[in-house]
């Protein structure tokens, strides 16, 4: 790939580049119509089902709920055969063990939300204490949340070195950064917060916590989607991206992965560079699976709840 | 389909004359489908011309695949707690304000019938026993509980007792014959019981069930509650008694054929089948409180008590 040392160079999130917002959303226009049937709709919905990471973020949860949520995302739907399990569970970073207790052998990862989530608004040695912690206790990934507040007042070096060292702390484990689009307000922060966090040492950035409408949506990962492509094409190194939140519906999934392979190529189309973080899109996709074996529009009362 | 084609249909009239007049161009009402409290065209595309009996096209009519019926259970499934959980009292005011709404828009309705073939007398008929009909099943809401529930004499110490629930989504075809009256006589029973429905209008008189939809939506129904599909029972059928999220299915016609394929649908999630095909809409005996009671479950409470 090319790696001249003036685009290395150029490339910083001083100088991201301005979002045309009527251009995006045309493009999603596009992306979104196209029409994908039969054997293709099938192998998507299974490579989306591949794909999601199995979230559950309640102050309720509890050991029991998580092992449940574990089961589910091993043996998705027992009843048909060759659906895959999910790539990771993720939970709140008290609930790390269980988890990983439960999902043992099975290559089903599992992800804690940590520095502060889902607000962020703590010290960063409380922040890096809990990442080690949540690492210690298990955790294969790391989801982060940026500090919205000191990037909208414009202290990105204080952001950049807060990714930094949260990476740090994870040490093996791989660094997803979510940027809270819904409160970044424009798409040229969305821009300038993912080549920030790319930079910074981020594995994956990640739109939303799940808990600020909007969540995740097509304009904005389009968006980063673009950064992780150019931040490519200047360093050679992929990024994942993992949008979450507000995507419930098969649909949607497959115009995402639409917008994946159009943008960012074939090799993004893989769960070691994309995921889904949610948790009622599971049974949809299982749903349509179903649907597509049998030809049978389904019921959710013969799903398992999770 | 031979008859489908995307053309601008000539001329619409529902009796108010503006095919007479040379200098103004009648404006034309688009017949779209009902689903989910919205106006939607149907996904495909797809489109038949309805001509009257001097051959002359008077509307396009949606011709519904497979998967606005789909999106019609999603809708109907989402509206179905709330409804079944709004008072008797409220579901009975409601049915009640879908009639004087048809009362109030009696003369279109009698006109639109009319174009689709029938005579005057006949279309007075048929929007006569549809306002009746409703008016009857409004009365029911709030008595059908008490008719059918009981309290059971039982062996040990308990309190026990039985009521109806609604049985949650119904998928019925419409009969062909009455595209008033038939069409209000499946939708009621369903809708006052605390159900929620999708129905195929007949495939002779369709404007009218779109036109009726009109009526529904001005008289305070929660969108999806009612959802009102056009197009072809040769179609549909199918999707419509093997759908696994559909709790009871009614067929209004008289094809066997149909109707063997629709039991053995039904049998895929249990939803029970109905066929009403022998029903005469327009006299009182297509009303009954049964007709409720074929889209309810019962409900048996053991509530412990002492001596």
């Amino acid at each position: 790939m090319m790696k001249d040392s003036h685009s290395v160079m150029s490339y910083s999130y001083l100088n991201s580049p301005a979002i045309d917002q009527v251009g995006v959303e045309e493009r999603v226009s596009r992306l979104t119509k196209r029409s994908i049937k039969k054997e293709s709709k099938l192998a998507a919905l299974k490579l989306a089902m591949s794909m999601l990471d199995l979230t559950t973020l309640e102050a309720r949860d509890t050991p029991g709920k998580v092992r449940q949520l574990c089961i589910k995302a091993m043996h998705p739907h027992e009843s048909v055969i060759g659906i895959p399990a999910v790539a990771a569970v993720c939970v709140y970073p008290n609930l790390v063990r269980v988890a990983k207790e439960t999902l043992q052998g099975s290559g089903v990862k599992v992800a804690a939300v940590a520095t502060a989530f889902p607000s962020g608004m703590s010290n960063r040695k409380v922040k890096l204490e809990e990442t080690r912690w949540a690492v210690n206790e298990g955790a294969d990934e790391i989801d982060m949340v940026i500090s919205r507040g000191r990037f909208l007042a414009g202290e990105y070096d204080f952001v950049f070195d807060e990714i930094a060292a949260v990476k740090d702390a994870c040490g093996t484990a791989h660094l997803k950064v979510i940027l809270e689009t819904g409160e970044l307000s424009t798409l040229d922060n969305v821009r300038k917060a993912s080549d920030l966090a790319m930079q910074a040492g981020a594995d994956f950035i990640k739109t939303s916590t799940g808990k600020i409408q909007p969540a995740a949506t097509l304009p904005v990962t389009l968006v980063m989607l673009e950064a992780i492509r150019d931040y490519y094409y200047a360093t050679g190194k992929m990024v994942g991206m993992k949008p979450a939140g507000g995507i419930s519906t098969s649909k949607l999934a497959l115009q995402y992965l639409v917008m994946i392979r159009e943008t960012v190529g074939q090799a993004w189309l893989h769960p070691d560079w994309f995921r889904f973080g949610a948790s009622a899109l599971a049974n949809d996709l299982l749903m349509q699976i179903v649907k597509e074996q049998t030809g049978v529009y389904q019921s959710i009362d013969y799903f398992s709840k999770d | 389909m031979a008859t489908t084609k995307q053309n601008v249909a000539r001329n619409v009239t529902t009796g108010n004359g503006a095919e007479n007049s040379s200098s103004r161009i009648g404006v034309m009402k688009t017949y779209k489908l009902y689903i989910d409290g919205k106006f939607p065209r149907t996904e495909s595309g797809r489109y038949s011309i309805f001509t009257d009996a001097k051959g002359h096209s008077i509307a396009n009519v949606c011709v519904a695949s497979r998967k606005d019926f789909r999106e019609s259970v999603v809708a109907a499934r989402k509206a179905q707690p709330g409804w079944a959980a709004a008072s008797a009292y409220n579901k009975g005011q409601i049915v009640y304000r879908i009639a004087e709404m048809l009362e109030g828009r009696r003369d279109q309705f009698v006109a639109e019938l009319m174009h689709q073939g029938l005579s005057s007398a006949a279309a007075e008929l048929e929007v006569n026993t549809a306002v009746d009909r409703l008016v009857y099943y409004a009365g029911w809401s709030d008595k059908y509980q008490q008719v059918f529930s009981a309290v059971n004499p039982v062996a040990s110490s308990h309190f026990n007792f039985s009521l109806p629930e609604p049985m949650g989504i119904v998928a019925a075809i419409a009969p062909e014959s009455n595209g008033l009256a038939g069409l209000v006589s499946v939708i009621a029973p369903a809708v006052v019981g605390g159900n929620t429905v999708i129905v195929l209008a007949s495939e002779k008189f369709p404007l009218t069930a779109i036109t009726f939809a009109e009526v529904l939506h001005t008289s305070d129904l929660p969108a999806g509650v009612v959802n009102i599909l056009t197009g072809t029972q040769k179609e549909l059928a199918s999707y419509f008694s093997n759908h696994m999220d559909v709790n009871a299915c009614i067929y209004a016609g008289t094809n066997q054929v149909a109707m063997k394929s629709m039991e053995e649908n039904a049998a895929l999630n249990v939803k029970r089948p109905y066929f009403y095909g022998k029903t005469n809409w327009l006299s009182e005996d297509a009303q009954s409180p049964y007709r409720i009671m074929d889209l309810q479950e019962t409900k048996t409470t053991w509530h412990p008590i002492g001596q």
